[in-house]
């Protein structure tokens, strides 16, 4: 709001049972339901079905993604894209004074390796592709959407590649990731296996 | 169309192999001097090797250089209480 953008929340919730529908509800009295979409699924549907969804509802000329368990300043992002021109400004733990909080040796190992295994593969002209916060373009975002195919967190790192062949311009922001702020997050063998086969599927098809 | 990132490698390996296969090994057309030959035999493994410390050296030094951002934690939890506060006022009931 202090930066004089004009900004809409589109929130899309997928039937959690934990009170985020009855929080976001009380969120539209307060703020006023131009600035609050509420665009709730009936069933837990996925993330890329998700972006189309909000797409659907979305007016702006661009579109912050970004997971409704972390916080960043979101203005950064902005300053970013029109630094550069940029149609897609994406977070990075791994540059500048991005980083973490409250990881252990091990999980950050397991980081820095895939991320340096994916590099090596993908050279994805990104330093993060797990990112759970960007700013695309709409136009950019749809026609990303369009073609990719891979479900789940493989998808996020899909949209870089795909965007990276189509041309599209990456500006990159350092993001601090704070482990997730009301739970735990799971790091173990089966992610660590689903991971490499996402990685090596778009190793074989992009 | 682009070659996917498979194939490039493929490519890549198959153009190397045959010019090391072609100048190391002993087909009949060629021949160079057997020093060279014999420096030019092991170093697909050498190569590799190399590759080895240089991702074990990156990793380790990333490793090292993972940010621990405390103060940016301390001002999320900051941010969220503040936030909390506000709602309130406005309405909100957790």
């Amino acid at each position: 709001r202090f930066s004089g953008n004009n900004f809409e929340i589109i929130i899309i919730d997928d039937g959690s049972p934990d009170g985020t529908q009855e929080v976001a509800e009380q969120l539209e009295r307060i703020y006023g339901s131009d600035k609050i979409l509420l665009r709730p699924r009936p069933s837990k549907l996925g993330l890329g079905t998700a972006y189309i969804h909000g797409m659907k509802h979305a007016t702006g000329n661009f579109i912050v993604i970004m997971d409704a368990d972390l916080s960043h300043h979101v203005s950064w992002y902005f300053i970013k894209q029109k630094e550069g021109n940029f149609d897609i400004v994406s977070g990075t733990r791994y540059k500048g004074n991005g980083g973490v909080y409250g990881w252990d040796l091990k999980r950050k190992l397991i980081s820095r390796g895939a991320n340096f295994l994916t590099q090596v593969l993908l050279r994805p002209g990104a330093s993060d592709l797990t990112g759970s916060f960007r700013l695309y373009r709409k136009e950019v975002l749809q026609k990303l959407m369009e073609k990719c195919v891979s479900k789940g967190y493989v998808f996020q790192m899909e949209m870089i590649v795909r965007a990276r062949q189509l041309g599209y311009t990456i500006g990159e922001v350092p993001i601090t990731f704070v482990d997730r702020v009301y739970g735990e997050s799971k790091l173990g063998g089966n992610e660590i296996v689903s991971f490499l086969k996402g990685l090596l599927t778009l190793f074989a098809t992009t | 169309v682009a070659m996917t990132k498979l194939g490039q490698w493929l490519c890549g390996l198959a153009l190397l192999g045959s010019a090391w296969a072609a100048l190391a090994l002993e087909p009949s057309g060629l021949r160079l001097p057997a020093p060279f030959r014999q420096a030019l035999l092991p170093l697909p493994l050498y190569l590799l090797v190399a590759f080895g410390c240089y991702s074990l050296a990156t990793v380790g030094y990333r490793l090292a250089t993972f940010n621990d951002c405390e103060e940016a934690a301390a001002e999320l939890q900051e941010h969220i209480r503040a936030a909390r506060t506000d709602l309130r006022q406005r309405g909100l009931r957790f």
